[in-house]
């Protein structure tokens, strides 16, 4: 049964006839394609006599070379016959793959479909962050649709659950920050400043762009794969017909549970980068906690708190709306919900430093610097 | 009568003549029990159809058999070798001889029709050139029934029934022994789903195939199924052809067969027998 399939040529009447043995199937095929192929004509026939058994394969390495050699097939048995005769009348090319532009065509498309994209994505953004405004309006002109219970969830993943690693990742990058500084400010003798800048910097700028990037990576991709997977199980078409908008009951209570969130976390992570500042000062710069806090509280105004907590909710509106919109765009399958999670992720850290540099540039302007 | 039945079976096995064995298959999510001490035999060459109703584990018998689930307690045998606890790379002689056809198709989407057929060959058979390869997708492709357009297509530009070939026409990539077809004419149009099964027979006489069919589609039953497994109450109580099953007084079977829907498959069956049966030359009957 599992004889490999052999070739033999030989000289009968005259011509040339291939003689196929053995087992034609596609186990016991090995390289017998391949040296069918060497074959150079002319060649009369092919000798099927001697094969014990033979599968769709084996008749179509058959029916090709008999094609391309102008052979005849003798000696076939009924089911070699009918098989081969079968995989016959299906021969017809078939192209596999979707045809290839030229590299010059293909880069240019690539180009022009980009920038497309680009502005598309922005003018979606912007829709979608108009729709949401209406969706607003909408709960407060109709605070009894307003889901209190989805918000209350929304606020334990987004902002509970993250308390560990926010925690963790801005102690680490307090004292970072205080450690390189120290190194900078010792050459003029002013390790002293160290606290200025651990303290300014935490407040106005790393606490709240830090926790913005760590929820965009929890929250924002979450929101994209949950909405994402939900239109693709036609979730979300269920939902509308039932008279239920998606924009109030999935969208609204992510964007409000990121927006209140927000502040929260980062104000929390700007305490635990001071602390870790603290920490590093009183451990290699011997500065004692008191004096640390007692300096902290001459030269950090209080302004530095109010341009933390005011990016906060503008932060978390990107965040949660590029989350959303990415999410409901998915369309076609399990591929693009990856796709879109990814550019959910990048969209939102991008557009949060863009802003976070024309906040730099008005609060400067305002004079709370 | 139990003892003849076991022994008749024993010797079947002896010749070859049972593809897949299961015995005293137990398999239980948490607290719910599917199947309790399942026994089943599909013999070689036949289409088996099982039916059951919603949630009996007609598809949780598939993925023991086929290996992914890994079953409480019991034997599961496939060519006489057994399937149980078997790695993902073991077992690869009897992984090449079967192909399998999911519910949704389960094309790998980003991947053409054609590539989708190609991916079995390319693992299994390194030793067949990219050329000949392309060959063979396309005529598993058209022997499907797809048309030449749909081979450089993605499964997400398919429609459900074209979703279905494609999956077939991968499942028969090998030239497999054995194909298991889980509800292939479902969410068909009557039209597809019967140019489907005729499909399957056809392929099943050209390639010797035996075939273990889940459906709910008492029209595929009548027309292909050689016999029927009935699962009801975590087993199987009863195996046969439809004839034999009707025989039987189980409620379910009986609200099954000669229900509505039924009783019209039945006449349906009945109608084709009559003109096929020889007129007489004056035209009576």
């Amino acid at each position: 049964m599992n004889k490999a399939a052999e070739l033999t040529e030989e000289q009968r009447d005259g011509g040339t006839v291939i003689r196929l043995s053995g087992n034609l199937a596609i186990a016991c095929l090995h390289d017998l394609p391949a040296r069918l192929d060497g074959v150079q004509g002319p060649v009369d026939a092919i000798d099927l006599s001697q094969v014990d058994h033979i599968d769709t394969i084996g008749a179509w390495t058959v029916h090709s070379a008999a094609k391309r050699l102008d052979a005849k097939i003798v000696g076939a048995h009924d089911d070699a016959q009918r098989l081969i005769e079968a995989v016959g009348g299906l021969d017809e090319p078939m192209p596999i793959r979707p045809e290839k532009l030229s590299p010059l065509a293909r880069i240019v498309g690539q180009i022009g479909e980009a920038v497309v994209n680009a502005s598309n994505t922005l003018v979606g953004l912007l829709g979608f962050f108009g729709a949401s405004l209406v969706a607003t309006w909408g709960l407060i002109r109709h605070p009894s649709r307003f889901r209190v219970n989805a918000v209350v969830q929304r606020f334990e993943v987004v902002g509970v659950s993250a308390l560990g690693i926010i925690g963790l990742m801005s102690f680490l990058i307090g004292i970072v920050i205080a450690q390189q500084g120290s190194v900078q400010l010792r050459q003029f003798g002013m390790e002293m400043l160290t606290i200025n800048l651990v303290g300014r910097l935490t407040f106005r700028e790393l606490g709240v762009l830090m926790t913005a990037i760590m929820v965009a990576g929890r929250s924002g991709s979450a929101f994209a794969a949950q909405l994402g997977t939900m239109k693709l199980t036609e979730e979300i078409d269920a939902m509308r017909t039932i008279g239920v908008s998606p924009m109030e009951a999935l969208v609204m209570p992510r964007t409000l549970a990121v927006v209140v969130m927000m502040p929260l976390l980062g104000f929390y992570s700007s305490i635990v980068a001071i602390i870790g500042g603290g920490f590093l000062c009183a451990v290699a710069l011997d500065i004692p906690p008191i004096t640390f806090i007692q300096r902290l509280r001459e030269v950090v105004p209080i302004t530095d708190l109010w341009v933390g907590l005011i990016k906060a909710p503008v932060f978390g509106v990107i965040i949660a709306l590029a989350g959303c919109y990415q999410g409901m765009q998915v369309k076609a399958n399990a591929e693009e919900v990856g796709l879109r999670t990814t550019a959910a992720v990048v969209q939102a850290i991008f557009l949060v430093i863009v802003i976070d540099a024309f906040f730099a540039v008005f609060f400067t302007w305002v004079g709370w610097n | 009568m139990q003892q003849a039945e076991e022994r008749r079976i024993e010797e079947a096995v002896e010749q070859n003549d049972v593809a897949i064995r299961v015995r005293g298959l137990r398999n239980s999510f948490g607290d719910q029990v599917v199947h309790e001490q399942l026994d089943l035999d599909v013999r070689k060459g036949e289409i088996l159809g099982v039916v059951g109703g919603s949630g009996t584990g007609k598809s949780v018998l598939m993925r023991s058999i086929i290996g992914l689930q890994t079953p409480d307690e019991g034997e599961v045998c496939v060519f006489g070798e057994s399937m149980v606890g078997r790695l993902d790379d073991e077992a690869l002689a009897i992984r090449k001889r079967w192909g399998v056809l999911f519910q949704g198709g389960a094309l790998f989407s980003t991947l053409t029709v054609a590539e989708n057929v190609e991916v079995p060959i390319r693992e299994y058979y390194p030793n067949i050139g990219p050329q000949l390869r392309d060959e063979i997708a396309a005529y598993k492709i058209r022997m499907t029934g797809l048309p030449t357009e749909a081979g450089p297509k993605y499964p997400a530009e398919l429609s459900g029934g074209m979703r279905k070939r494609a999956g077939l026409a991968r499942a028969l990539a090998l030239d497999p022994d054995l194909l298991f077809l889980d509800e292939p004419t479902a969410g068909l149009d009557p039209i597809g789903a019967a140019a489907f099964d005729d499909q399957t027979r056809k392929l099943q006489q050209t390639l010797g195939l035996t075939v273990f069919l889940i459906t709910h589609d008492l029209d595929t039953l009548y027309s292909i199924c050689d016999r029927v497994a009935v699962l009801a109450d975590k087993k199987v109580i009863a195996v046969g052809t439809i004839e034999e099953l009707l025989a039987l007084d189980h409620p379910w079977i009986q609200e099954y067969f000669n229900g509505p829907r039924g009783r019209a498959a039945t006449a349906a069956v009945e109608r084709e027998k009559n003109k096929a049966a020889p007129t007489p030359p004056d035209g009576r009957r």
